[in-house]
């Protein structure tokens, strides 16, 4: 099933730069399972060593949070979207 | 989640009745015809105190707009001076005012625009040490800091003094913003329990805003703090509200208070103010120049040796839109693609390589030395210690 997945522009770098990624999955561990098979130095970003998502780095179906859901094992429908999105500390624009 | 809290100002009832003067009534007509604020809400906004933590590209139009609309008394917290690069996006400052502390031309420009307000300045770092004495007399506070100790900073006062916390951050042409802070909703640990460790965040290669992107969610930030004081229309507590430029979108993902929140959570373990350099690893946005152990060369070495005929194959590994900005003539291979591009380097030869500021050709010098190259050095402080050491005409970004 297709799901968008929304690269978040710090990241965009290390999904040749694109704003979204379209994968087929049921889940959203498949989801971005699929995302870093395609672009593989995205995963250091996204992942810790252990393998568990960063704790700066939340993931969203449509507008709701994983981690108050079934986290990576939390279903996708065909047309949903996985939003990743990092923390930014920007105000200035150093 | 639907909120309409509303901030109560210390300055009580029980004293002398606020009113507005016959020429405030003037100011503010605009506001005054509509139900929404009205006298009511006037008032409420000329009895309302606002922090403004950073008075930087957020801190702007949001500075403006507070002073614009009436807020009695505003709070400025900066350390900075104004830079020819702020001026890009930063529209409380003119061209006049640059070396000047920031508060300072900010305080005149926001009096210029409004006299009949108080500006608080405070010129100092929001620090562990300052930040609950500084925070305690405003009714709001705003954050447009550009790092991330002063955020968890900003968020752990907040939370300790049970004041709202107004929040905005921007990235190239991407922004956050939401209301952290209130007892119902959650706070930015709920959100990013930890900052990213060091080495993790984009490099300056990847650094940059688009001037006007403060300029708009600033804004918003502003207008969720007027609602906030006339305590109207639906607040962003509970929701992240994130923009686009580039696509020109906006989306709004739900956000929710964990009750397991080391800050504001049913056992918070985080009751005074801690140590946030160390808890986001010694890094704000900047990383501090690298400890690592390759050879370096300085501008002025390379300039001497160039100039008596060494043989030097200098090395730019930034990217081409930095290249057009300005070089040094060197062959250009990105970082990101050295690893494919290697095989087009001479490793006979003596190689400088350089970047901006000497983190990124760091990484490049470790990378070619790995990659069997013995002769590599990495030029000290990159293309601005160039500029400051040998050629003043090469521009600085």
């Amino acid at each position: 099933m297709a799901v968008k997945v929304m690269i978040p522009t710090p990241l965009r770098a290390y999904a040749g730069k694109k704003e979204s990624v379209e994968v087929a999955a049921t889940t959203v561990g498949e989801a971005l399972k699929s995302l870093t098979d395609q672009y593989s130095e995205l995963k250091k970003h996204l992942y810790s060593e252990d393998g568990r998502l960063r704790s700066f780095v939340n993931v969203y179906v449509n507008d709701e949070d994983i981690r108050y859901a079934k986290k990576d094992q939390t279903p996708v429908r065909d047309g949903d979207t996985v939003s990743i999105v990092p923390s930014i500390a920007g105000g200035k624009g150093n | 989640m639907v909120t309409k809290p509303e901030v109560t100002s210390s300055a009580t009832q029980e004293t002398a009745p606020v009113t507005l003067t016959k020429k405030e009534i003037e100011r503010y007509s605009r506001h005054l015809i509509m139900p929404e604020v009205g006298m009511e809400g006037q008032l409420k906004l000329k009895q309302a105190k606002v922090l403004c933590i950073g008075t930087g590209g957020l801190g702007a139009p949001l500075g403006l707009y507070l002073a614009a609309a009436g807020v009695g008394r505003i709070g400025l917290v900066d350390f900075d001076r104004v830079d020819d690069s702020n001026l890009q996006r930063q529209i409380l400052f003119s061209t006049k005012d640059v070396g000047r502390p920031k508060i300072e031309a900010a305080a005149d420009r926001l009096h210029g625009l409004n006299p009949e307000i108080q500006i608080d300045t405070f010129d100092t770092h929001l620090s562990s040490d300052n930040a609950l004495e500084i925070l305690k007399d405003y009714d709001i506070v705003v954050d447009g800091t550009d790092n991330f100790p002063t955020r968890y900073l900003v968020n752990d006062a907040c939370v300790i003094l049970k004041k709202p916390n107004v929040y905005g951050s921007i990235f190239r042409f991407e922004g956050q913003v939401t209301i952290f802070g209130y007892p119902e909703g959650p706070c930015y640990r709920c959100l990013y329990p930890e900052p990213p460790p060091p080495g993790l965040v984009p490099s300056c290669a990847e650094g940059g805003v688009l001037g006007v992107l403060p300029g708009i969610v600033g804004a918003i930030q502003a207008a969720e703090t007027l609602k906030l004081i006339i305590g109207k229309g639906e607040s962003l507590v509970g929701r992240l509200l994130l923009f686009d430029a580039l696509a020109m979108r906006f989306r709004e993902l739900k956000l929710r208070k964990n009750p397991d929140c080391p800050a504001c959570g049913t056992h918070p373990t985080i009751t005074k103010l801690i140590d946030y350099a160390e808890f986001c690893g010694v890094r704000g946005e900047e990383a501090p120049a690298p400890q690592t152990s390759v050879p370096e060369i300085t501008p002025r070495d390379v300039k001497a040796r160039l100039d008596r005929g060494d043989d030097l194959y200098i090395l730019d590994v930034r990217e081409p839109h930095e290249y057009q900005i300005c070089n040094l003539g060197g062959h250009l291979i990105p970082l990101g693609d050295l690893s494919k591009r290697a095989s087009e380097l001479d490793s006979s030869r003596e190689i400088v390589a350089h970047c901006r500021s000497g983190k990124r050709s760091a990484e490049a010098v470790e990378f070619l030395q790995r990659a069997g190259f013995r002769k590599v050095l990495n030029l000290k402080g990159g293309i601005l210690a160039w500029s400051d050491e040998v050629d003043p005409s090469v521009p600085k970004y």
